[in-house]
């Protein structure tokens, strides 16, 4: 974004070249308008298809995990705060990575964009930090990128990486306008029935495709718990409660880890608002346990320590 | 009411008149809680039969997941009881717990499970008396809340 393409080409040739690293997880344009797709570069002569645009709104965080040789990567301040849980969990060494933080204002929803289409296909589409572009059959459609911004991005808190080894392009400024617990707020303040119907309508169509956990930098386990069948704790099948179960553990697994990248909602079928669990999982770890994921490699995983003044108010 | 896991331990139960009565699972910890339940036996204090325990080395072997697929087969009650703070016999492990169960009790009750299904206390080996209380407390709580439903899986 803001032209920094060049610089980043450039960072990375040198690293390349220089030895420094083996790899570079980037971006490169998808084969659908409107998308990105990860992209693996070790030969410098390939890095013209490195690209930084609002479509680059995979989480690369992903793509750490278990390798051996010397990464370069690009990262937003959602995808650095990622490397940072993940360092912080043992799962990523920071010697063998290279972080190069990129300032971003923000990703396009392709889901608001497609709403705005009426049913019809998308051919073409041009981004920039201004406008998008989008043609079809018959027409050509022009939106403003800021107000077609994911909904983790409208209330994002930490647009530049807190976390990198060199930073390509200005600072943004830190706090974006919307209130990020708009939506948790509204459903703590009805009642316990509201919200049970409102999550059971909610959850109800999940297909159990767990794309969600798939992209998720957090989901790592070798085995998930909902694949586990010694003991099998819990079904496998698209009963309600079943697939309650699974999003509720999900989002007990990512209290205190989840930083907010939007990642698991841009990635469902089913348009299911996950961000609604993940950002209450984030709030109990800011409000309980005073604790904010991915400032630090250093951090200790919140539900992995205590503190003796942790609140028990709700001990009999 | 909903029908329950059929053949499962937390199948309906009825008094003697014929009334719905609470079926709740109590997770005690081996060290405080389990003894001091043996204590308010031994002691003859009353309190109401609808616990059925399931003793544990310590209160953090509890994983959330005990909890959630006692929900699910159909229990209407949750209790899990260990060491008070800094009591612990591993030291640390019911304050690793206490962060654990604060997490489960703010999801669970924000998807909509009534508030008072699953509890949450401290009972020490010298709180033979304590223990009849929470347990009475939990049974009142659950009693007024009425058979579980959320949760529940049919069938």
């Amino acid at each position: 974004m803001g032209g920094n393409e060049e610089k980043i080409r450039e960072l990375a040739d040198r690293l390349l070249r220089d030895g420094e690293v083996d790899l570079i997880i980037g971006h490169e344009r998808g084969t659908l308008p409107l998308r990105s797709s990860p992209c693996f570069v070790t030969d410098p002569e390939d890095l013209d298809r490195l690209i930084w645009d609002p479509t680059c709104d995979i989480n690369l965080a992903k793509y750490l995990h278990d390798r051996e040789e010397h990464i370069g990567i690009l990262a937003k301040g959602c995808d650095a705060r990622s490397i940072a849980v993940c360092a912080s969990e043992g799962q990523v060494e920071m010697d063998k990575v290279v972080i190069i933080g990129l300032p971003c204002p923000g990703v396009i929803s392709r889901k608001k964009i497609e709403a705005e289409m009426a049913g019809r296909d998308i051919l073409d589409a041009t981004v920039t930090d201004e406008k998008i572009t989008v043609k079809g059959e018959g027409f050509e459609k022009e939106f403003p990128t800021k107000t077609f911004l994911d909904d983790s991005c409208l209330s994002c808190r930490h647009r530049n990486p807190p976390v990198y080894d060199v930073l390509i392009g200005d600072p943004l400024p830190e706090v974006a306008d919307g209130d990020e617990y708009a939506e948790v707020d509204e459903l703590e303040s009805k009642s316990a029935e509201e919200r049970w119907d409102h999550f059971v309508d909610e959850i109800s169509v999940c297909i159990r495709c767990y794309s969600c956990r798939n992209v998720c930098p957090m989901c790592y386990c070798k085995e998930c718990f909902v694949d586990e069948t010694m003991p099998a704790w819990f079904g496998k099948t698209n009963e309600i409660t079943d697939t309650m179960i699974y999003h509720l553990v999900r989002a007990i697994h990512l209290t205190g880890r989840c930083v907010d990248c939007g990642a698991c909602s841009r990635a469902c079928p089913m348009d299911i608002n996950l961000r609604a669990l993940t950002k209450k999982a984030e709030k109990i770890a800011r409000e309980r346990f005073n604790f904010e994921a991915g400032l630090s490699p250093e951090e200790t995983p919140v539900l992995g320590a205590f503190k003796q003044e942790d609140s028990e108010e709700f001990i009999i | 009411m909903s029908a329950k896991v059929k053949g499962s331990e937390a199948e309906e139960e009825t008094s003697p008149e014929g009334s719905w009565e609470p079926r709740i699972i109590a997770f005690l910890c081996n060290w405080c809680s389990y003894a001091g339940a043996d204590l308010a036996g031994i002691s003859r204090l009353q309190y109401p039969s609808n616990i059925r325990v399931v003793r544990v080395p310590c209160s953090s072997r509890v994983s959330p997941y005990f909890i959630i697929k006692s929900l699910q087969r159909g229990w209407d009650g949750v209790l899990v009881s260990g060491c008070h703070p800094g009591d612990c016999h591993y030291i640390s492990g019911n304050l690793v717990a206490r962060r654990r169960f604060a997490v489960l009790k703010d999801m669970l009750e924000y998807l909509g499970v009534e508030r008072g299904r699953v509890n949450f206390s401290w009972v020490s080996a010298a709180e033979g008396e304590w223990f009849s209380k929470v347990v009475r407390e939990v049974v009142d709580r659950v009693r007024a809340l009425g058979p579980a439903e959320r949760l529940v899986k049919e069938g």
